[in-house]
C-alpha cells in the first residue's frame, strides 16, 4: 500500500512541472509589455528608456524566459508566489486565506448533490421505465443543460426577490451560504444522478446480483450492499471530478453571491490584468486538482480490492 | 452540466464497444425512431433556423436604442419587452442565437479538427511525438476546463475572439486522448493489418481505414460539444469577459440585466430560456445518436 502510494506521488511530479510551465507561460504570451503596464500603475505614463530598463530589471523581466521560470517555480515551492498588482498582498498568501471558503462551499454543494443524486439514481435504476424514472431522466437532462449563473438569478429571484427568505449575496451569515450551494448542488446533482443511474443498471444486470437473489438476499441487500457498493467505484470518480472543479474555484457562483474565495478573487484579478495572481491561480487550482485526483484513486483502493490485491503488490 | 470529460470517457467506451461490434447501418433511419432525439434535432434546427434568418424575422434593430422606451415589459410591439436601453429584447435574442451558435459551430469545428487529428496522429505513429503529446494532454486535463479558459482569456484580454481561443486551446486535449484510445485499438483490428499486408502507406491507412471507423463518436460527442461550448462561451460573456457592448449575446444580455434585476426580472429571464433551450436540444440530439450508435442499446 505504502509502495502504492509512493509510485502514485511520483507519477505526479511531471503533470505537476508541467502545470507550473502552463501557468508560467501564461505571463510570457500575455499581449503587451508588463514593465509598461507595470509603470502605468505607478502613474508614470510616458517612461524615459532609463525608467523602462530599471522597472525592468526591478521585475526580474530582464533575464531569458527560462530562467526566469526556474527563480518562479523556485520561488513558488518555497512558497513566494509574489505580489499582486492590485492588492499588494503575497498572492499564496491572498489564496489561501480565501481558500476554506471555496473549500466549504464546494464541500456543501457535493455532499448536497450526493445526497440528491444517489437515492434518486437508485431508485429511477431500480425502477426503470416507470413515471419516477422518467421524471428524474428528464430533471437530470434540464439540471446539466441549464447554465449555472442563470440557475443563480433563478433562486435569487424566487427566494430572495419574491419570497425574500434568503439574501442575495455576501457571506456575514451561514444563510449566505444556502443558495450559492444549492446552485452549485443541483448542477452536479444532474450529472451525478445519470451516472448513478446508469452504473446501478450496468451492476444490476451482472450475474452476482442474480446470484445473490437466488440464494434469497433481499432485494434491498442486493441493491443497496452488493450493487450499489460496486456502483460507487465509478461515482467516486465523477464525484471526484466535481469537487475538484468546485474546489478550483467555482468562479461564476462566487461572483454573482459575492461569496469571497478564490474564484471571485481571480474573477476581480482579471478585470485589473493582475498577472501574478492569475498565474498563482493557475497553479493553485492545478495543485489541487492533482491532490483530489490522488485521494480518489487511494479510495478506489479502499472500494475495490482488486486494485489493492491485484496489482504488483501481492500478485496471484 | 456534467464535464466534458464524464461525457467523452461515456462515450469512448462505447465507441470501442462499437468497434468490436463493427458496423452501424442507417444511423439517420434508426436516430428518428428516437423520440428524443427527434425532439433535440427539431429544437436544434429551430434554433438553426432562427439564427440564420434572424435579420429577416427580428421584428426590430437589436442595437436601436431608445431613452423612451426602457425596461418596458412585455407588449404587441415588443413581444419580450424592452431593456435599459429600449432595445427589443426579442430582436437581440434572435440576433444573440446567431452568435452563440455561430461561435460554437466554429469552435466545436476547431476543437474536432485539431484534437481528432493530433489524435489519430500520435495513436497511429507513437513513439516520443506520442509522449510529448500525451503529456501536454495530461496537464491540460488537470484543469477543470472553465477555469484554465477563463485564465487564458484573462490574460488575452476580453473579446469573443480571446474566448474562441481559450475554449479551443483547452477542449482539444480531451478529443486528442479518446481519439487515440480508440485509434490504438483500431490499429490493431484485421482490416489495418490487411491493408498493411497489401502494401497501403500510412497515410491512406489512416484515413481510409481507421479514421472512418473511429468517426461515429465523433459525431456524438461533436453535439454534446456544441452544448458545452454554448454554456461556456455565455459564461464567459457573462462575467464579461467575451462578447462586448452593445453585441447581442444571450451571456452578455444576462450581464446587462443584473443591475435591473428588482425593477425588470424579466430581463434575467429570456436570454436564460434561450441557452437552456439550446442546449438541452444538442444534449437530446447527443444522447439519442449514442443510443443509436451504440450496438447495446439499440433496438431492432
Amino acid at each position: 500500500m505504502a509502495a502504492y502510494v509512493a509510485r502514485r506521488v511520483l507519477s505526479l511530479v511531471p503533470v505537476w512541472v508541467g502545470i507550473s510551465v502552463l501557468a508560467f507561460a501564461l505571463s510570457v504570451l500575455a499581449p503587451g509589455d508588463p514593465v509598461r503596464q507595470a509603470l502605468q500603475q505607478s502613474g508614470i505614463d510616458a517612461p524615459s528608456p532609463e525608467q523602462v530598463a530599471e522597472m525592468r530589471r526591478e521585475l526580474g523581466l530582464d533575464a531569458p524566459p527560462p530562467v526566469r521560470y526556474a527563480r518562479w517555480v523556485g520561488d513558488a515551492l518555497t512558497g513566494d508566489l509574489g505580489r499582486s498588482i492590485r492588492t499588494g498582498e503575497p498572492v499564496l498568501g491572498a489564496l489561501a486565506e480565501r481558500f476554506p471558503r471555496t473549500a466549504t462551499l464546494a464541500l456543501v454543494a457535493v455532499v448536497l448533490g450526493l445526497a440528491i443524486a444517489l437515492p434518486l439514481g437508485v431508485v429511477s435504476a431500480v425502477l426503470r421505465n416507470s413515471a419516477l424514472d422518467h421524471v428524474a431522466r428528464l430533471g437530470a437532462l434540464v439540471g446539466a443543460s441549464i447554465p449555472s449563473f442563470w440557475l443563480a438569478y433563478l433562486l435569487i429571484i424566487a427566494f430572495a426577490v419574491q419570497l425574500k427568505v434568503l439574501p442575495v449575496a455576501g457571506s456575514t451569515t451561514p444563510q449566505h451560504l444556502v443558495l450559492p450551494a444549492l446552485t452549485l448542488a443541483i448542477g452536479a446533482a444532474a450529472s451525478l444522478t445519470r451516472l448513478t443511474r446508469s452504473a446501478m443498471l450496468e451492476e444490476l444486470s451482472q450475474e452476482y446480483v442474480r446470484t445473490g437473489r437466488a440464494k434469497g438476499l433481499r432485494e434491498r441487500a442486493v441493491v443497496v450492499r452488493h450493487a450499489l457498493r460496486n456502483a460507487l467505484i465509478a461515482i467516486a470518480t465523477v464525484t471526484g471530478i466535481r469537487l475538484a472543479a468546485l474546489l478550483g474555484g467555482a468562479v461564476i457562483v462566487e461572483t454573482i453571491f459575492a461569496w469571497p474565495g478564490i474564484g471571485k478573487f481571480v474573477v476581480d484579478s482579471i478585470g485589473a490584468r493582475d498577472y501574478p495572481v492569475i498565474q498563482g491561480f493557475v497553479l493553485f487550482a492545478g495543485t489541487v486538482v492533482l491532490a483530489i485526483n490522488l485521494a480518489v484513486d487511494l479510495a478506489y483502493v479502499w472500494l475495490d480490492p482488486r486494485v489493492r490485491l491485484g496489482g504488483r503488490a501481492r500478485g496471484n | 452540466m456534467a464535464t466534458r470529460s464524464e461525457l467523452l470517457v461515456e462515450s469512448g467506451a462505447q465507441a470501442e464497444e462499437g468497434l468490436r461490434h463493427g458496423g452501424r447501418p442507417g444511423v439517420l433511419r434508426a436516430l428518428v425512431r428516437e423520440p428524443t432525439a427527434v425532439a433535440g434535432l427539431a429544437i436544434v434546427l429551430g434554433m438553426a433556423l432562427v439564427a440564420i434568418a434572424a435579420p429577416v424575422l427580428a421584428p426590430a434593430d437589436p442595437a436601436a436604442v431608445d431613452g423612451a422606451r426602457r425596461l418596458l415589459p412585455p407588449s404587441l410591439e415588443h413581444p419580450l419587452g424592452t431593456d435599459n436601453l429600449g432595445r427589443d429584447v426579442l430582436s437581440r435574442i434572435m440576433w444573440g442565437a446567431r452568435l452563440s451558435l455561430g461561435t460554437a459551430a466554429l469552435a466545436t469545428t476547431l476543437i474536432l479538427t485539431i484534437g481528432v487529428g493530433i489524435g489519430l496522429a500520435v495513436g497511429y505513429y507513437g513513439g516520443l511525438l506520442d509522449d510529448v503529446v500525451m503529456r501536454v494532454v495530461d496537464v491540460i486535463l488537470a484543469f477543470p476546463a472553465l477555469i484554465l479558459a477563463l485564465a487564458i482569456v484573462g490574460v488575452l484580454g476580453a473579446g469573443i475572439g480571446s474566448v474562441m481561443i481559450g475554449v479551443v486551446s483547452v477542449a482539444w486535449a480531451d478529443y486528442a486522448r479518446v481519439m487515440r484510445g480508440l485509434v490504438l485499438a483500431a490499429r490493431e483490428r484485421q482490416y489495418v493489418e490487411a491493408a498493411r499486408a497489401v502494401g497501403a502507406r500510412d497515410l491512406r491507412i489512416v484515413l481510409r481505414h481507421v479514421a472512418p471507423n473511429v468517426l461515429a463518436p465523433v459525431i456524438v460527442l461533436a453535439s454534446l460539444e456544441m452544448g458545452g461550448i454554448i454554456l461556456a462561451v455565455s459564461a464567459l460573456s457573462f462575467l464579461g469577459l467575451g462578447a462586448q457592448p452593445p453585441t447581442p449575446e444571450w451571456g452578455a444580455m444576462l450581464n446587462d440585466g443584473r443591475p435591473f434585476i428588482f425593477a425588470a426580472p424579466q430581463l434575467m429571464v429570456y436570454p436564460g430560456v434561450a441557452i437552456s433551450l439550446v442546449v438541452i436540444g444538442f444534449n437530446l440530439l447527443g444522447d439519442g445518436l449514442r443510443d443509436v450508435l451504440d450496438p447495446h442499446t439499440r433496438r431492432g
